[in-house]
């Protein structure tokens, strides 16, 4: 792709960026309740001090003043203070974000295994039991609820077998320092093999309840892209060839049939994003999402606020690398 | 499909509709699932009479009383009682209303509406469509539960406000296909002659374009209503839908969770019919688009 065709591209991404930024703001700005009054909780104020604290907060301005403000403070990650915390809410959410960054990476690498794995399988092994299995498995993925999924996994391997760990992510005899709050890197960091196997234990069923969806969808995806490429001449001239099975499904078939499933997973890992807050609070995973979900019930709204902003730009840079993937993979997309 | 949109073809246009009908019902997976779809509708409607005890009556001494098959548990009480020592075949029956009636209504005012800003932004173009298109650019940015639980947040919880924080986005499909279509349709022959006969544009809309756009939007409705189910469903479990103690499936399944060492049940069955609603939705509308409109088929 040229640069001036993505230069373009991240332009377009300017208007939505507002737009997002104007409905969060609003979305806040209309809710009802006194900020300075939420903010000070049972605390005792005179209203010489609350009016001070509402002129400190800008809350005096205003409105199309005060959204100016805001979208200055946001570009540079300024959300004030986080009402419950009594500390600044960027803080806040730096130290959750490694958290929910982890499980959804690991996720993410679930959900592509198995969904690409099965599709394959699927698509070569068609209207066969395995493919079958693989219909029925992407039906129910995308059928079952997952906070339902979740428990479901909580129930059998835990409850039932007492095999995986209920919830959290390492228990009190793994703890190691923090170095980069991933916990599977600081845990080998530490050279701590049990603590590592121990955030692992942590990590399996949160990834694979948040992972369960994509994985139905990229199955579905890369089981028709692979039966579409399988049908192609250069395959059956491969064939013809005499090269070996293997090497066609692989090198020939496979290579071609990951271009949709490639974009279509960059798309669903933002999609991920929103299934955090549900798997975060089935398995009280500290990250983000429950973050967010606290925050809503202590009715914290400046933490809310900067988070759903978060989640919404992520989310658009996600598909807009969805985007410039799909283009550096196909020939064909011209910018 | 372009037989149906010649003008003064309504004969074919009809056999057109009653031979993709003749192919839904041929999909016996397809008219089971629909059959199971209007089976729960009717036990949205239905609840009073069908469910054997009051879902809000409490009996401690029945509390976290386990299914009829178990040891403890009484036919009376057939799937056993929650913490609260209500009924849940009661609850699970009366929360198929919660569901019933947020996954319609959601469904019908973002279709409507789906359906307005599209046929408008793809028929007059210009300012509207760019206003249009913004918008949805916009909500597309968010992912669904985030906007969905930030909204609820600002306008608390209630049934209307689950119905209005969903629609806000849900919208967004339907439009971007009706808008795709309408683009498509005003270059036609049918559109151009009506123009030509001086028809208004909103008869030219509404009386031309609408019916030819029709079985996508019917289509892709069907099947958001299943994503809106498992959103009430999701909204209910964070404590963010409706409220207590009106039984929905998501806040059952909550309600259960600290219970799950040793009392399995309180979570596993609401969560059961949310599964087979939405499993049902989805096959019926399946069946559905292979009739109705083969070319969204992946």
């Amino acid at each position: 792709m040229s640069p001036v065709a993505l230069l373009e591209r991240l332009l377009q991404l300017v208007p939505v960026l507002l737009g997002i930024g104007a409905i969060v703001f609003f979305m806040m700005a209309l809710t009802p309740g006194d900020p300075v009054e939420l903010m000070l909780g049972d605390a005792l104020a005179t209203p010489e001090q609350k009016e001070s604290l509402r002129r400190d907060m800008g809350l005096d301005r205003p409105m199309h003043e005060r959204f100016v403000l805001f979208i200055g403070h946001a570009a540079t990650g300024e959300f004030g203070m986080s009402f419950h915390h009594r500390r600044p809410v960027a803080q806040v959410i730096l130290e959750r974000v490694p958290a929910t960054i982890e499980l959804t990476l690991v996720s993410v690498a679930i959900a592509l295994a198995f969904g690409i794995g099965l599709g394959v399988l699927a698509a070569v092994r068609r209207d066969s039991w395995i493919d079958r299995l693989a219909t029925v498995t992407s039906l129910l993925g995308v059928s079952m609820p997952g906070f339902w999924f979740g428990i479901l996994l909580i129930l059998l391997f835990a409850v039932a077998l007492g095999i995986l760990p209920v919830s959290g992510r390492i228990g009190y005899a793994g703890e190691v320092p923090f170095v980069t709050g991933f916990l599977l890197v600081d845990t080998l960091l530490a050279a701590r093999l049990d603590s590592f196997i121990d955030a692992l234990r942590h990590l399996l069923l949160p990834a694979v309840t948040l992972g369960l969806a994509m994985a139905a969808l990229l199955m579905r995806v890369t089981r028709a892209a692979m039966l579409e490429a399988l049908a192609q001449d250069y395959v059956t001239f491969a064939e013809a060839k005499g090269i070996s099975r293997a090497r066609v499904l692989f090198r020939h078939a496979l290579k071609n049939a990951l271009i949709p499933t490639v974009t279509v997973a960059a798309i669903e890992t933002g999609t991920l994003l929103g299934g955090n807050m549900i798997v975060e609070t089935v398995f009280g995973w500290p990250g983000l999402g429950r973050l967010v979900v606290e925050g809503i019930f202590t009715r914290n709204y400046p933490l809310v606020q900067a988070c759903v902003l978060l989640y919404a730009v992520t989310y658009v840079m996600l598909n807009f690398c969805a985007d410039l993937l799909y283009a550096a993979l196909n020939p064909r997309v011209r910018l | 499909m372009t037989a149906a949109i010649l003008p003064g073809a309504g004969a074919s246009a009809q056999s057109i509709l009653a031979a993709n009908l003749r192919d839904f019902l041929a999909n016996r997976l397809a008219v089971v699932s629909a059959v199971g779809v209007l089976l729960f509708a009717a036990m949205a409607v239905l609840a009073p009479l069908l469910a054997p005890h009051d879902p809000y009556e409490s009996d401690l001494f029945r509390r976290l009383q386990p299914p009829a098959w178990l040891e403890g548990g009484e036919w009376a009480y057939p799937l056993g009682c929650d913490s609260l020592g209500r009924d849940i075949l009661s609850r699970a029956i009366h929360g198929a209303r919660v569901s019933m009636v947020i996954g319609v209504a959601v469904m019908l005012v973002a279709a409507v509406v789906g359906m307005l800003a599209g046929l408008a932004a793809g028929y007059l173009r210009g300012v509207v469509d760019i206003a249009v298109s913004r918008v949805v650019d916009v909500l597309l940015g968010f992912p669904y539960l985030i906007l969905a639980i930030g909204l609820m947040a600002v306008m608390g919880p209630g049934l209307m406000n689950i119905v209005l924080a969903l629609a806000i986005k849900e919208w967004v499909l339907p439009c971007r296909i009706v808008r795709a279509e309408t683009l498509a349709a005003r270059e036609m022959e049918y559109v151009e002659a009506a123009r030509a006969l001086g028809a208004s544009r909103a008869h030219i809309m509404l009386r031309e374009i609408l019916p030819n756009v029709l079985s996508p939007l019917i289509v892709v409705s069907t099947f958001r209503m299943a994503t809106i189910i498992i959103m009430e469903a999701s909204l209910s479990f964070l404590g963010l839908g409706v409220q207590p103690p009106i039984p929905s499936w998501g806040s059952m399944v909550a309600d259960g969770r600290q219970f799950l060492i040793g009392a399995w049940w309180v979570s596993t069955f609401p969560g059961v019919m949310i599964l087979l609603l939405v499993l049902a939705i989805n096959l019926a509308s399946q069946g559905l688009r292979d009739a109705f409109d083969p070319r969204l088929r992946t």
